[in-house]
This record gives structure tokens, C-alpha cells and sequence, in this order.
């Protein structure tokens, strides 16, 4: 143990030098990851960002060996503490794993094995490596259990994984990583399935494990706020390279490769004002690994382009003035404030709000109840008691023509049963709700077909969004063809053009669905939602599932086509920051139950509704120096069957006990009215709400 | 690169985007094997039509020879030279289907186990797609019957059928589909509701689109790859169907040689000429492991293009 220290001293935990991994394929080989350079010191964590696609998974798998039966390390060297691990096989490798390096995955669920108890497979980890014996193993888990905060240990390593919560399970997940003191830690994603105010609580937890623990870490992820919240290092990867290496505060502050500087402008930001809030895409795309430009990698989509990134392959090198490694010829002459978008990306046309509209949608304490089927006999007969999941409870609103409507809320929250109700998939169980004057609580097989026709959707997938049988031009000429809106002979140019709007040339109208990258067919699905002219589109979710980049581009798009079709959007999402840049008001569910509605700028000012507060403080903010209140929620949600009475915040509520008689929050809220508009369901009364400090705030002062 | 400039060239031809996808079959060793072996009966069938060594029912020769060299594969017990009957027995099966017309031998073209099997998919595919995608009641019932149907031997449901009919090919044909729809049912259920839960199934929804519209223009499409190389498979005990009917001498009708029923007449002279039987009998045997082959192969080459 003592020369411990000294291997310490002089050589990093991991050491990557000139990696480069090539997947086999039909017909050839793919250089996945290539010219990866970068070491990680003990203690540290250093965050790998960047797009999907752009190699960093592909870097952790090479580490730990699993990159499968196709892929292997065609050059270059990976040192673990000193020696290196490339070409080694079998046992070797795989005690080196279980006992110094230890990986995280995305989804916890699928990291912990569904029919063994959680202590169980806790306690492999160390009767295996170790050699423990059983009781002392049980001992070690449940101290572990402790250190990751999970409430009550010793209960929790006799359950099975489906029998706590995403968060806990991804604790688990980590403690059970943790359990080898490991001296490198993988984490892959690792909180990216899980809901934001789950997320903020395992960020608090991988930041103090960080210091408590002396493990090196190495995150993967495509958040640019996880990383500013969790990272002191950051190396950022486009199309299998290393493009840029530095601490956080200099990657955010002071970027040095263009494709930095671009990620960072398409990131919307929470502390700014909305106006500033433009998001500006990088041009072009990612191009696949088997068609790389030969010069610098990153030169057909940059805007400093000249000519030797062209035939020139850049370094990494230091930039001269800084601590940041780039790989940019140019870096020294890039100035980024002298930065004006470039003439050919898509900037939206922002609306000036215009003078009072007419509502268009009205809901009036709109319900949505399943029934839920018990299993006892009595159940079976039909004699038990009838018990319904409430997943939408007295939701009130109303949205004025030709603005956009935010919903937001953790997953559960009903956004996606409220969405399926107006447009008809469900049928609602009680309330009122009027579109265009018309009674909308039907299902779909009941409405007018004038009535289907100005009601659209465009979808959360963008790989499930399209039938991969038919081509783009027929998908979108179907709701054409169905509604009869444009005359048969015009039906291909009124493709063509809407194609155009989309920012799509003719060429796509013959494509099939898998010639198209993700935001194409998020475009298209736009298109086809747009094609019987609707008045109104319901979004659910549709940047969520794509790149930062990529998710700029559609924002935009979708304002421009809002601007030029007059259609008024309900927009649903899960990111805070992302409904902020586009909506004009905002609506914040919880369990079902709309907790505020108000303007958008109202939303992220204070008064909040205590949860409002709470959500805004776990989103992660794109800036390392920003400070954000730290409020997290204790516990779960409740079950959507017996929701708590009255408030269903209130069980979890952080602000309940500024309250003179807390018991009140087991009654009906009132509505709050802080502006005609701004209306917030709580307890508390407005001078409580008014009290409350923002929960963002940046340095230079918003 | 060459993949990617002709993916990005304006149209490909349809002819060589039906090559492309007609060429993965040579990607697989299994499967080219059994696409040669289900050929080579199909081109003997092709040529038994204009030619065969001899006519396939003329007792010309002496009864029961083993193989030699004028009847290549021996005779049967009529004295009717084996190999041409073999050669003929495969039209009735893959090649044409007769049609009892007063006129005599009126024939439409493909075989009777193949419209079986399209019969069987039609019929399968329309109860599967209705229970998968609508659910509920519809699937309770539909699925009830057809695992009523199951629960019966095939061989007794063959004979009901037969029994009610009486023989002929159209008989055949119905009684392949009625025992193969279940099956192809059932596969078209769990590919309905694996395909119902996309996005573009909500899109179509939210057009308002016809139940009707949306299982077959919506989903039957993105169902087709499996439900074609389960069809490729059931070809395969279509022809097994049809061999068990012939050997209990209930199956296609004569004059055209049947391979079962060749098997049926020559077992009573097992002993003393052995190869009458074991010739129809490979015969069947190895039309049925070509198919199975090439089903498998392609089945293989599909899966590795998704991953």
C-alpha cells in the first residue's frame, strides 16, 4: 500500500493517448473514435460531452473491454493506473473491473437484476471480489446505502429493485459501484432517465461523493448543465475527436473551438432574459464516420472556416494566453463576442405580442380518470370497489389564439393524458372543454371531421413519428388526401411547399423514413401535423428526445412556422428552460393538478408555487458560476389512485411550514390571482409567495 | 462511399431496389442453399410440364424394378417410371391448382400448397390485425376461437374438413387455411400490438382514420418481413399437410401424381421394393428443408439489418 502515494503523484488513474476505435461492419470498418487524447487525475471527475453519435460511449466501453464482438482498439494506448489495459483479455480484465473500475449506466433498471433483492446484490459485489463473508458484506452495504442518503438502508437492501424509486435505484446503483472503492468510476448517462428534481438530488450526490470519495470519475453526458454541476474538468467530443479540453469555468467563460462556442449558443438559458434567449443552431450536421472531411473535422459547419482547415487536419494544441486545449488552427484569432450568426442558419421571426386574442381552447375543470382493475375475486365479479388512477384533476385554462401555451411537469404529472384528452385519443371523464366554441369532450370517433382537421399532433420520437413503409411526400399528402384541403392535382406542390417551409428540399419528397437523420424527421413531423392547416398543434414533447443543436434548429422552426401559419401551439416538456424561450404562457402540473399558469416571464420570477421553486432550482444550468437555490424534494410522488387530499403537493412541499395551520393543506387551495393572468393554487398568501428569494442567479446580474 | 452516393441518387430504379432487397438472400450461406434446393423442384416442376422421360401414368414397364438404366429411379407397382412421376408430382403442389370444371382439366396457375398458404395469411393476418390493434372484446374472442382451434389435431380437422367436402384441390387449399390461420393469427396479434404503441399509430388517430385503413395501410405494411418468411415456413408444412392427406389416401385427386400418394400405394410392397417409397419420400423431405432453410436464412439476414 505505501507506494500508493507515489503512483499517485506521478501518473494520472487513466491515461488515454491516441485512441482510436474501429467498429467491423458489413463491408468494411468504421473509425468510431479517433486521435483521443486525454488523463484524469485521482480525486477528479472529468466530464466527456457531446452529441450522440460523437464517440463517448464508444471511449468508456474501450476502457472497460466491452465494445463487443465488432469492435476493437485499432491504435493507440489506455494506461490504468500506470499499465496498460489494451490487448489484455479474460480474467485479468475482469477483476480489474469488479475491483478498481466501476461503470454506471443510464437506466438503473436495467443495471440491477430484476429478481434478486437489492442486498443481495449489494453484497455480491464484495463475498465475490473480496471475499467477505456474508455478514460483514450485509454490514459494509448498508453503511453504503447510508452514504448515499438513502432513507431507511436497512429495509431497503430486503426489497427488490421495482419496489423503490428511479432515483433510489439509481443510488443503488451507485453505492453498489462504489462498494470496491473503485479507483476509477464510469458513469455513462447516469441521469438522463431520470426526472429533474430525481436528477438534481443523484447530481448533489456524485458532487460530494466526489470529494468524500477519493475515486477518479469520468462523466458522460450531453447535458452542458449536468457537466457544468458535476465536472472540473470537461473534454468536449464531435464526430469521434476531442475538439476542446479544459476546466469548466474556462470551457463555459471562455471557449476556445468554434464548435464549443456554437454548443454553448444553442443551449437555452434560464437566468436571461427571453428576448436575449435566442437560440442560434450550428449549421449542416454531424457527418457519419465513414464520410469524415480530411481537413479539420469540424470545418464544413464552422463559421471561421478558411482555407487550411480544409486540407490541414488540426492538433490538439495549447492555446497560447490559456489553460485550454484546442483543436482549432485558429483559435488565438476567434473572437466569440464579435460573433453574428451567419446568413444561412434558420433565426425565427420572434411575434410581437399582438392585442388581445380570443381564447381558442377553454377547459374548464376538464377530469380525466382510468379505471383501475383490482385482482381480488370480488374485483373479478364485478362487486369491488371501483378505484380510478385520477391522472387529470379539475385542469383550467385557457389558450388565446395564436400564442403558445407551455406545459410543464415531471413525468407522471398528467401533461401527456391533458394533451390526449383535448385532441380526442381519450375521452375525457368530467369538466367542460370548448375548442373554437365547439364541445370537445367527445373522443375522436365522435367529433366532426372539421373539428379532427383543426386538431394535430406532432409526436416525442422522432423515430417512431413516421411509418418507415411509406415515403415523406406520401406522409404528408395523407391528412391532405383524408380532409380533402387541397385539391388532388396540387396535392405534390403543396408538399413541395410545405417541404420548403420546413427547410427541407424537393429531393425528400421520394425518401424513405430511415434516410433521415432524427431532427429531418422531427421536421417532417411537423410538416404532416401542419398539412390540413390546423388552428391548432399539440407538441408533445418533440425536441426532448434530440441533440442540443439539432433541438435549436426545430425551436426555431416551429416559432417560424407559428409566425407564418398563425397556429396556435400547446407544447409540452419536461426541460424548464426549454418552454421558457418558446412559450408566452406556462402552465406547471403536478399530479395531475395545474399548480400555476401565468405568463412566461411571471413563471420564472417570483411569486412561484413552492414546486415551481423547486423544479427551477434542479434544472441544470449551462454555467458554472451561476448560483441556484438548492431546494430538494423529500420523497416520491404519491400514487395517482389515493392522491394526497386537498393540495397534492403538500406531502412533499417544502414551503408548508411557513404556514400559521399546516393541517390546511389537506383542504382546496384557492386560486391565487397575482395578475389577471398569473394565478397560482396554494395556501399561502400572495405576501408569503412575494417573500420568496429568485431561485437563479447568474453573475453578470439578470 | 458507393453506398452512399447511389442511396443519395434522386430514384433508384424500382428495379434495383427490388434486386437490393431480393440480394440479401445471397448474404446468407443457409439461405441461398435452401433457395437452390426449393428451385431445382420448381425448375423439374417447370420442365415436367412440356417434358418428362416418360408419361407419368403409363404402365409401360415392369412392375416394382429398383433403379436402373432406362427408369433412372426404378417403378412403381403399376410399372409407371417413378422419376416422372416425381417430376410431375410437384406441379400439383407448387405449379397449378385444378379446378373441377365440367370441361375436364381446367387449371389456374400456382400450386395448392402455395394459395393455401395465402389463404391462410389472408385470413390470419385480417383475425390477428383485428385482435392486436382494436383489443378488448375483440381479441378475447377472436383469440378464444382460434385456440379452440388449435386445441384440435390437425389430422382430425384435415379429415372433418375432407369429410364435409369431400376431395379436390379447393378442398385442399381450405383446409390448409383453416389450420394455418391460427398460427399466422397469432403472429399478427403480437406484431400488432408491438407496432399499435408508435407515434405514427397516434398520427393516424388523430386524422380520425377508419379502424380499417389504419390496420391494414398503417400497420400491415411494417408487419409484411415477418409475416413473409412465417408464410415461407408454413409452405413448408403446407407440403407435409398435403404428403399426410396423400398417404391416407384423402388427398389431391388423381390423375396427376401426388407425391403422399405415392408413398400410400408403395408401402404395401415395402419389402420387396423399398425405393417406390423412399424417393417420394425424400422428395418431400427435402422441398421441405429448402424452404426451412431459406425461411431461416432470411429470417437471420432481416434481424442482423435492424441491428
Amino acid at each position: 500500500m505505501f507506494d500508493h502515494q507515489v503512483i499517485q503523484k506521478e501518473t494520472p488513474v487513466l491515461n488515454i493517448e491516441d485512441l482510436a476505435v474501429a467498429y467491423k461492419v458489413r463491408g468494411g470498418e468504421i473509425e468510431a473514435v479517433q486521435k483521443v487524447t486525454f488523463d484524469i487525475q485521482r480525486g477528479e471527475s472529468h466530464g466527456i460531452v457531446g452529441e450522440s453519435g460523437c464517440g463517448k460511449s464508444t471511449v468508456a466501453w474501450a476502457i472497460v473491454n466491452f465494445l463487443g464482438n465488432n469492435g476493437y482498439v485499432k491504435r493507440g494506448s489506455i494506461k490504468f493506473q500506470g499499465q496498460d489495459i489494451v490487448g489484455k483479455t479474460g480474467e485479468e480484465l475482469r477483476r480489474l473491473r469488479g475491483d478498481q473500475i466501476a461503470m454506471v449506466y443510464q437506466d438503473p433498471m436495467q443495471a440491477l437484476n430484476p429478481s434478486m433483492r437489492i442486498g443481495d446484490q449489494m453484497k455480491e459485489v464484495l463475498t465475490v471480489h473480496r471475499g467477505l463473508s456474508d455478514e460483514e458484506a450485509e454490514k459494509r452495504c448498508i453503511q453504503m446505502l447510508d452514504r448515499v442518503y438513502m432513507p431507511d438502508p436497512e429495509n431497503v437492501i430486503k426489497r427488490y429493485p421495482h419496489q423503490i424509486s428511479g432515483g433510489q435505484q439509481q443510488r443503488v446503483v451507485i453505492g453498489m459501484a462504489l462498494l470496491n472503492n473503485p479507483a476509477l468510476l464510469i458513469m455513462d448517462e447516469p441521469t438522463t432517465a431520470l426526472d429533474v428534481t430525481v436528477e438534481a438530488a443523484v447530481l448533489d450526490l456524485i458532487a460530494e461523493l466526489r470529494h468524500e470519495f477519493d475515486t477518479a470519475i469520468m462523466y458522460i453526458t450531453h447535458n452542458l448543465g449536468v457537466v457544468a454541476r458535476v465536472a472540473s474538468r470537461v473534454g468536449v467530443m464531435y464526430a469521434g475527436e476531442m475538439v476542446e479540453r479544459a476546466s469548466v469555468e474556462d470551457i463555459f467563460k471562455n471557449p476556445q473551438h468554434p464548435y464549443t462556442q456554437g454548443l454553448i449558443r444553442c443551449v437555452p438559458k434560464l437566468g436571461s432574459e427571453k428576448s436575449s434567449s435566442l437560440l442560434y443552431p450550428i449549421r449542416g450536421r454531424v457527418p457519419p464516420p465513414n464520410n469524415r472531411p480530411s481537413g479539420c473535422i469540424f470545418s464544413p459547419r464552422c463559421d471561421y472556416v478558411r482555407e487550411r482547415c480544409r486540407a490541414e487536419h488540426p492538433d490538439l494544441r495549447l492555446i497560447p494566453g490559456t489553460n485550454t486545449l484546442a483543436r482549432c488552427h485558429f483559435s488565438e484569432e476567434i473572437d466569440p463576442s464579435l460573433w453574428k450568426p451567419s446568413q444561412d442558419i434558420e433565426l425565427p421571426t420572434i411575434t410581437a405580442a399582438t392585442s388581445e386574442q380570443e381564447p381558442i381552447l377553454e377547459l374548464e375543470d376538464l377530469k380525466k380518470y382510468y379505471e383501475v382493475k383490482g385482482n381480488s375475486l370480488r374485483d373479478i365479479l364485478g362487486f369491488g370497489e371501483k378505484r380510478y388512477v385520477k391522472a387529470v384533476e379539475g385542469a383550467t385554462m385557457s389558450v388565446l389564439k395564436g400564442r403558445t401555451l407551455g406545459i410543464v411537469g415531471e413525468s407522471g404529472c398528467g401533461k401527456s393524458t391533458l394533451v390526449k384528452t383535448i385532441i380526442g385519443l381519450e375521452k375525457s371523464s368530467g369538466g367542460q372543454a370548448r375548442f373554437l366554441g365547439f364541445d370537445i369532450t367527445s373522443d375522436i370517433a365522435n367529433r366532426d371531421q372539421g373539428l379532427i382537421e383543426e386538431l394535430q399532433m406532432v409526436f416525442q420520437n422522432p423515430d417512431s413519428t413516421m411509418n418507415p413503409s411509406y415515403t415523406v411526400g406520401e406522409q404528408i399528402a395523407r391528412p391532405m388526401r383524408r380532409f380533402k384541403t387541397v385539391p388532388q392535382e396540387q396535392i405534390r406542390d403543396e408538399v413541395i411547399h410545405l417541404l420548403q417551409a420546413m427547410r427541407l428540399s424537393e429531393a425528400y419528397y421520394d425518401r424513405l423514413p430511415r434516410q433521415l437523420s432524427g431532427g429531418e424527421k422531427q421536421r417532417v413531423g411537423i410538416a404532416r401535423a401542419l398539412a390540413s392547416h390546423p388552428d391548432l398543434v399539440l407538441c408533445d414533447e418533440p425536441v426532448s428526445a434530440l441533440d442540443v443543436s439539432v433541438q435549436a434548429a426545430i425551436l426555431n422552426l416551429l416559432l417560424d412556422v407559428q409566425h407564418e401559419f398563425d397556429t396556435t401551439l400547446i407544447f409540452i416538456a419536461h426541460d424548464l428552460s426549454v418552454v421558457r424561450f418558446f412559450s408566452d404562457s406556462v402552465a406547471v402540473m403536478y399530479l395531475g393538478q395545474i399548480m400555476e399558469i401565468g405568463p412566461a416571464e411571471a413563471i420564472y420570477q417570483p411569486p412561484y408555487h413552492p414546486y415551481t421553486e423547486a423544479l427551477l432550482s434542479a434544472v441544470p444550468i449551462p454555467d458554472p458560476t451561476a448560483k441556484q437555490k438548492r431546494i430538494r424534494l423529500e420523497g416520491t410522488v404519491p400514487s395517482a389512485i389515493s392522491p394526497p387530499p386537498g393540495c397534492r403537493f403538500h406531502t412533499r412541499c417544502p414551503r408548508r411550514h411557513l404556514l400559521l395551520d399546516p393541517e390546511i393543506c389537506k383542504t382546496i387551495p384557492p386560486w391565487r390571482h397575482v395578475t389577471d393572468l398569473h394565478q397560482i393554487f396554494c395556501h399561502h398568501n400572495l405576501e408569503t409567495l412575494n417573500s420568496f428569494d429568485p431561485v437563479i442567479t447568474t453573475v453578470d446580474g439578470s | 462511399m458507393t453506398a452512399i452516393s447511389t442511396a443519395r441518387s434522386k430514384r433508384p430504379s424500382r428495379l434495383a431496389s427490388i434486386w437490393k432487397s431480393v440480394s440479401i438472400v445471397f448474404d446468407s450461406r443457409v439461405a441461398t442453399v435452401g433457395l437452390a434446393m426449393v428451385l431445382f423442384w420448381v425448375l423439374l416442376g417447370l420442365i415436367s410440364i412440356f417434358w418428362t422421360p416418360y408419361p407419368p401414368n403409363a404402365q409401360s414397364f415392369v412392375q416394382n424394378l429398383g433403379p436402373n438404366s432406362t427408369n433412372w429411379l426404378g417403378t412403381d407397382h403399376l410399372g409407371r417410371d417413378i422419376a416422372s412421376r416425381l417430376m410431375a408430382g410437384t406441379q400439383v403442389i407448387l405449379l397449378k391448382t385444378r379446378l373441377p370444371i365440367e370441361s375436364g382439366n381446367f387449371a389456374i396457375p400456382i400450386g395448392v400448397a402455395i394459395w393455401g398458404v395465402i389463404g391462410s395469411l389472408l385470413l390470419g393476418a385480417t383475425l390477428g390485425l383485428n385482435a392486436g390493434y382494436r383489443g378488448g372484446w375483440h381479441d378475447q374472442g377472436i383469440m378464444q376461437i382460434l385456440d379452440a382451434l388449435i386445441a384440435f389435431p390437425r389430422i382430425v380437422l384435415y379429415l372433418v374438413v375432407i369429410a364435409a367436402l369431400g376431395q379436390g384441390d379447393l378442398v385442399v387449399i381450405l383446409a390448409i387455411t383453416v389450420t394455418g390461420a391460427p398460427g399466422v393469427a397469432r403472429l399478427a396479434r403480437s406484431l400488432a400490438l408491438d407496432i399499435k404503441t408508435r407515434d405514427y399509430i397516434r398520427a393516424a388517430e388523430t386524422r380520425g382514420e377508419s379502424v380499417w385503413y389504419i390496420m391494414f395501410k398503417e400497420i400491415l405494411p411494417n408487419a409484411r418481413g415477418p409475416l413473409l418468411v412465417d408464410a415461407m415456413l408454413r409452405v413448408g408444412y403446407a407440403i407435409f399437410a398435403i404428403g399426410t392427406l396423400g398417404f391416407l389416401g384423402i388427398g389431391l385427386p388423381p390423375p396427376d401424381p401426388d407425391w403422399g400418394n405415392m408413398v400410400n400405394e408403395a408401402r404395401r410392397n415395402i419389402f420387396s421394393n423399398p425405393w417406390a417409397v423412399i424417393w417420394p419420400s425424400l422428395a418431400i423431405a427435402s422441398l421441405v428443408i429448402g424452404l426451412n432453410l431459406f425461411a431461416d436464412g432470411l429470417r437471420e439476414e432481416i434481424t442482423r439489418y435492424q441491428n
